[in-house]
């Protein structure tokens, strides 16, 4: 049981920092231009599969940086080129916008790497036991993942909060005609954010792509669960996205471990029934299996009971 | 909205008979149309077709009393379509197994009503909020339901889906509903029924409360309507039409599966309104049609079909956000006047551009698919029947000089365009400044 525990709590932090790389992006993404970026998922999945091919050259370690790299120019002349154009159309057509860049994005990855899943593997100078907890064994890589995810916001915070570009960052949400009034470049700082949000998908893409799946539909399944974390900390809010990434990383986690259904609680106070066919379903399915479609039932009570989000103040 | 605008002029010029002529004509002439297209393109698949269209019309326009009338922006309507749906193919085989005294016409209705239900379900969530947030939420939601009806295998049918068999119920006129054009026949009845339907309420005060939110939810406000009302009832009503599409979808398919709840047919939805034009009733009509058109046609010509569907709403979004019934819409004046042929050769010219374009982008992409997906196949391919292989350095460089040079000659005729529209603009100002 306390073997369980700690792995669990291991892997659903893990599984929440690397949430968090994507949410932060995307919060800093929205707080700047007031729209959700559809197609950030879409880069988490470039990140991957461009880690992939770079790999496939040169190695693990130098994939890690250009991937990133790369996908973080893809995404900042799409502001530069796309966005910004659209922008003049308004949020909804911002926000399609991105919805179809997430459509042909997918679609291009298929076309080039395929449907089924790319061989993207462990670097072998990770691929180890990094210790073992009663007589589970750690892999390093998982261990690796969150030492680097954790590495990456220690330099993201103090970027933000430390030195003169952050500022202008931070003073360019806020108040973009004041800084504009200043001097400074204030589209282009739009740019670098919006292609920082990216680079920092696509290193989670990078990271996460050996640990889980490579394939083209790894978008798809994210980007929803990504949107659950951002609605749910609260639209705008960095911490909520924090707190909410954790949140959802354990949930899941947590969730897959338990083996236990509606009949067998109802079973250990001796009532054993059989209801009506329809029923039957919700009555015998264990909380392993409706792990997937918590973190959208955990949405909907949260806006049931704080609309807002758990650190919102910006109601849109 | 400009049908309104556009009968009361007529009124004004014309005195009132003609005005009430204009204004139901329209709709006899669809009715008639409706009637009378399986005896101008008599092919079955023509039919099948014909018959999908009209659903997805329906479906694109329950959309658009979301998205363009009340302006909810919304990830997840095939929830409505889908569970419409469900809910139908268990009626109609409970129906047949009891033996009830129920026709099959009647069936779309049971999905609207499926519709409805969980509209005032999902909706007292969802529509609290407008803006990002409704989208969000209504993704979320989708997810919900996409999720849940893998997990609920005896409602769902988990992944081969269920099956039911639409002749089984009771028969009146004899009509068995085997053949499709009986089918096709059956959903063009509630397709004109589902448009009057909608194109009505959009007349009603309730219609034009749903702008109002849309163009200022605080004024709404001030005005004294409970605006978070307008949107609930919108939607409900959103979910019932889109539940009416799916049963007609169920009866036309004779099963269903989780597909039909899916993020796909939520997006394909949003991307048929949108293609077609958000700002006018007919806009989706014309998206519906042209979207469905594409999707049986494209994806017999080729199999990155969904590579070009997503660039051309991609590119719908960039250059013309009022979808193809703004573009229309927009050349309604010159045509008035009688000056739009004074922007035919510049079209045209412009058009030559955009197809060399487009060709030298659809070789690109056809070579690229082919040698990274089907490498297995070796290097021959064919374009526009033409057979080549894709590792010989001549393909690409015409691809690169097509797409290069289609490009720049594009650029070159847009201020051509420009001018032709100015220029035919000002004349028909003119025109009517004497008039």
């Amino acid at each position: 049981m306390l073997e369980l525990v700690l792995v669990s709590t291991l892997n659903g932090v893990l599984y929440g920092m690397l949430l968090f790389l994507m949410a932060s992006g995307l919060t800093l993404i929205f707080s700047m231009m007031g729209v959700l970026n559809f197609a950030h998922a879409s880069f988490y999945m470039l990140g991957a599969f461009f880690g992939f091919q770079i790999s496939q050259f040169t190695g693990f370690w130098p994939a890690l940086v250009l991937a990133p790299l790369l996908a973080g120019v893809i995404g900042a002349l799409i502001e530069r080129y796309g966005l910004r154009n659209v922008h003049r159309h308004g949020h909804v057509a911002e926000l399609l916008f991105t919805f179809g860049l997430a459509f042909v994005i997918e679609e291009v990855v298929q076309m080039i790497w395929g449907k089924l899943p790319a061989d993207y593997r462990i670097p072998p100078s990770l691929d180890f036991s990094a210790f073992t907890i009663f007589s589970t064994n750690y892999p390093a890589y998982k261990m690796f993942m969150l030492l680097a995810a954790i590495g990456i916001f220690a330099a993201l915070l103090l970027v933000l909060t430390r030195t003169r570009v952050g500022l202008i960052i931070q003073a360019s949400l806020t108040h973009p005609q004041m800084v504009a009034m200043l001097g400074h470049n204030v589209p282009r700082v739009f740019m670098l954010v919006f292609g920082l949000g990216c680079a920092l998908a696509a290193f989670a893409g990078v990271i996460a792509g050996p640990a889980l799946v490579t394939q083209s539909n790894m978008a798809a399944l994210l980007g929803p669960i990504l949107f659950v974390v951002v609605v749910i900390g609260g639209l705008g809010s960095l911490s909520g996205a924090f707190v909410a990434s954790l949140l959802i990383g354990l949930l899941q986690t947590f969730a897959i471990a338990v083996n236990l259904s509606i009949a067998d609680v109802f079973g250990w106070f001796g009532i054993q029934t059989n209801p009506v066919p329809f029923l039957s379903d919700i009555w015998r399915v264990t909380v392993a299996q409706i792990g997937p479609i918590l973190p959208y039932l955990l949405l909907v009570l949260v806006l049931v009971f704080r609309p807002t989000g758990l650190m919102g103040t910006r109601d849109t | 909205m400009s049908g309104g605008a556009q009968t009361a002029r007529l009124a004004r010029a014309s005195g009132g008979w003609l005005a009430t002529a204009a204004r139901y004509g329209v709709w006899v002439a669809f009715a008639a149309l409706l009637l009378a297209l399986p005896k101008i393109v008599a092919s079955g698949f023509a039919i099948t077709m014909l018959s999908l269209m009209g659903i997805s019309v329906i479906f694109a326009l329950s959309y658009n009393m979301l998205l363009g009338q009340t302006g909810m922006l919304s990830f997840g309507h095939a929830v409505y379509y889908g569970l419409g749906a469900f809910l139908v193919v268990h009626a109609m085989n409970t129906i047949t197994r009891n033996a009830l005294p129920i026709p099959l016409p009647l069936m779309p209705l049971v999905g609207g009503i499926a519709g409805l239900f969980f509209g005032i379900v999902f909706g007292s969530v969802s529509t609290r909020r407008g803006g990002t947030a409704f989208a969000m939420i209504s993704l979320g939601l989708a997810e919900l339901v996409a999720s849940s009806s893998l997990i609920l295998r005896s409602f769902f049918g988990g992944e081969e889906g269920i099956t039911t068999n639409r002749t089984k119920l009771l028969r009146i006129f004899d009509w068995g509903f085997g053949p499709q054009i009986q089918v096709y026949y059956l959903i063009v009845a509630w397709c004109f029924i589902c448009v009057l339907a909608m194109y009505a309420l959009t007349r009603t005060p309730f219609g034009r409360m749903c702008n109002a939110v849309r163009d200022n939810f605080e004024r709404a406000e001030f005005v004294g309507y409970n605006p978070q009302l307008v949107r609930f009832v919108a939607f409900c009503l959103s979910g019932f039409f889109a539940g009416v599409a799916g049963g007609l979808a169920a009866i036309n398919f004779e099963i269903v599966n989780a597909g039909y709840v899916g993020a796909a047919q939520s997006g394909s939805v949003l991307l048929a309104a949108y293609i077609g034009g958000i700002g006018f009733f007919f806009g989706p009509i014309i998206g519906a049609i042209l979207v469905t058109w594409l999707q049986v046609m494209l994806s017999d010509i080729t199999e990155v079909w969904q590579l070009y569907f997503g660039l051309l709403f991609v590119g719908m979004v960039i250059f013309a956000p009022f979808g193809i019934s703004g573009l229309l819409m927009m050349h309604v004046p010159l045509w008035r006047a009688g000056v739009l042929w004074r922007l035919v050769p510049a079209y045209l010219l412009a058009l030559a551009a955009g197809l060399v374009m487009l060709t030298g982008a659809s070789l690109t992409i056809e070579m690229a698919y082919h040698l990274s997906t089907k490498a297995a196949e070796g290097p021959m391919m064919s374009f526009m029947r033409i057979p080549f292989s894709a590792h010989s350095f001549l393909p690409w460089l015409a691809a690169a000089v097509l797409l290069a040079g289609g490009y720049f000659f594009f650029r070159f005729t847009l201020p051509y365009v420009a001018g032709a529209w100015h220029d035919a603009l000002n004349r028909a100002r003119e025109r009517e400044a004497a008039a």
